[in-house]
């Protein structure tokens, strides 16, 4: 999976997201061990200190957590893994909404073409 | 331990009349990587040259790790000029010898590993290298010491955009997370991810000094993006809108 990074935003919390979705999506799965620091900052092409300010972020939601033997784990709490996946959907939806609404659609027309679509 | 890698105060440095530095005040900290950003004839490559002991300033002081600059400082700092010093009938090996002998906190072993990752044969001679290798080298011989503080002046400057990321990966894995990296360059787009902070310099002064997250926080912008409207709206300066 690619590291993309965009102009606008601060790299760390885009990191910080790529990071979270990876878990979410099983990439790293629950309970196992993230890879260090070091491998994820040359991974990226980023900065060590800005890759540590991502991870210290999953820490601070859950998401993963410092294990004093094996480095950083991914969390095996599955509601809050099931939290941001729902935030992540939410953020789709959202997205496609707008987009809709760019084309003039309402909400309900919007969500009745999604219906239509997927039936 | 001093809580400031690089502590500058009131630096100028003058050429004849012609000035470089009008009045610099630097604080870095150790544990960083830092970009010295700016136009041609801004100054960048005096600072560096000052803080590695090649120039002296015309006033003003400059201390590296609590020592003013000197023998002590040449110790810790590892330099990449803008251009190659080396005769041209040394093989790369040579070079790692003459290293070894100068400076206590070269490895020979560490030079030699990254030759191999970077694709340069050790035992070439320099003349037989393209200007990209010879870079490759030059590059090698700075990263391959521990030192508290790196001074890279260009050191992408000659390369071609692949080359460039390696270059940069190879400093990203390669500095040992204590020492303070300080690179000049005015190709922000391709260090901006792996910086930790940015010094803008304008006309021999410190325009900006920040941090790369703060600036993309506060501007909702990359540092590129600033660093062109800042040095594009110079010359125009009092007139009724400018950039908008």
């Amino acid at each position: 999976m690619e590291w993309k990074l965009d102009d606008d935003r601060p790299i760390w919390l885009q990191l910080s997201q790529q990071l979270a979705r990876r878990i979410v999506t099983g990439t790293y799965p629950p309970g196992s061990r993230l890879p260090s620091v070091r491998e994820l900052a040359a991974e990226a092409g980023v900065n060590p200190n800005t890759m540590q300010r991502a991870l210290s972020h999953l820490e601070q939601e859950g998401l993963a957590r410092a294990d004093r033997t094996a480095g950083r784990l991914v969390t095996q709490d599955t509601a809050a893994l099931e939290a941001v996946r729902l935030r992540e959907a939410e953020a789709v939806i959202q997205r496609y909404l707008e987009a809709m609404s760019a084309l003039g659609y309402s909400r309900e027309q919007a969500a009745g073409l999604l219906k239509e679509g997927t039936s | 331990m001093n809580d400031y890698l690089i502590q500058c105060r009131g630096v100028r440095k003058s050429y004849g009349r012609k000035p470089a530095l009008t009045g610099v005040d630097l604080e870095v900290g150790p544990g960083r990587i830092v970009g010295l950003l700016g136009p041609n004839g801004s100054g960048k490559t005096t600072l560096i040259k000052l803080l590695c002991g090649l120039l002296r300033p015309t006033a003003g002081t400059l201390a590296v790790d609590g020592e003013r600059i000197g023998p002590a400082t040449k110790a810790v700092v590892s330099y990449l000029p803008d251009r190659m010093y080396f005769a041209d009938w040394m093989r790369a090996v040579d070079l790692f010898q003459l290293f070894r002998d100068f400076y206590a906190d070269f490895s020979y072993e560490k030079a030699i590993a990254m030759c191999r990752s970077l694709g340069v044969e050790p035992k070439d001679r320099l003349k037989t290298m393209s200007k990209g290798t010879k870079e490759k080298v030059q590059l090698v011989l700075v990263m391959a010491r521990s030192a508290k503080l790196y001074l890279l002046d260009e050191p992408i400057a000659g390369v071609d955009p692949a080359a460039r990321d390696f270059i940069l990966r190879t400093i990203l894995t390669n500095y040992d997370g204590e020492g303070t990296v300080l690179l000049s360059t005015h190709l922000i787009s391709d260090v901006e991810k792996v910086l930790d902070e940015v010094i803008f310099l304008k006309e021999g002064r410190i325009m900006l000094h920040e941090t790369v997250d703060a600036i993309r926080e506060q501007e909702g912008r990359s540092v590129d993006a600033l660093f062109r409207e800042v040095f594009q709206a110079g010359p125009v300066f009092g007139m009724e809108g400018g950039m908008s």
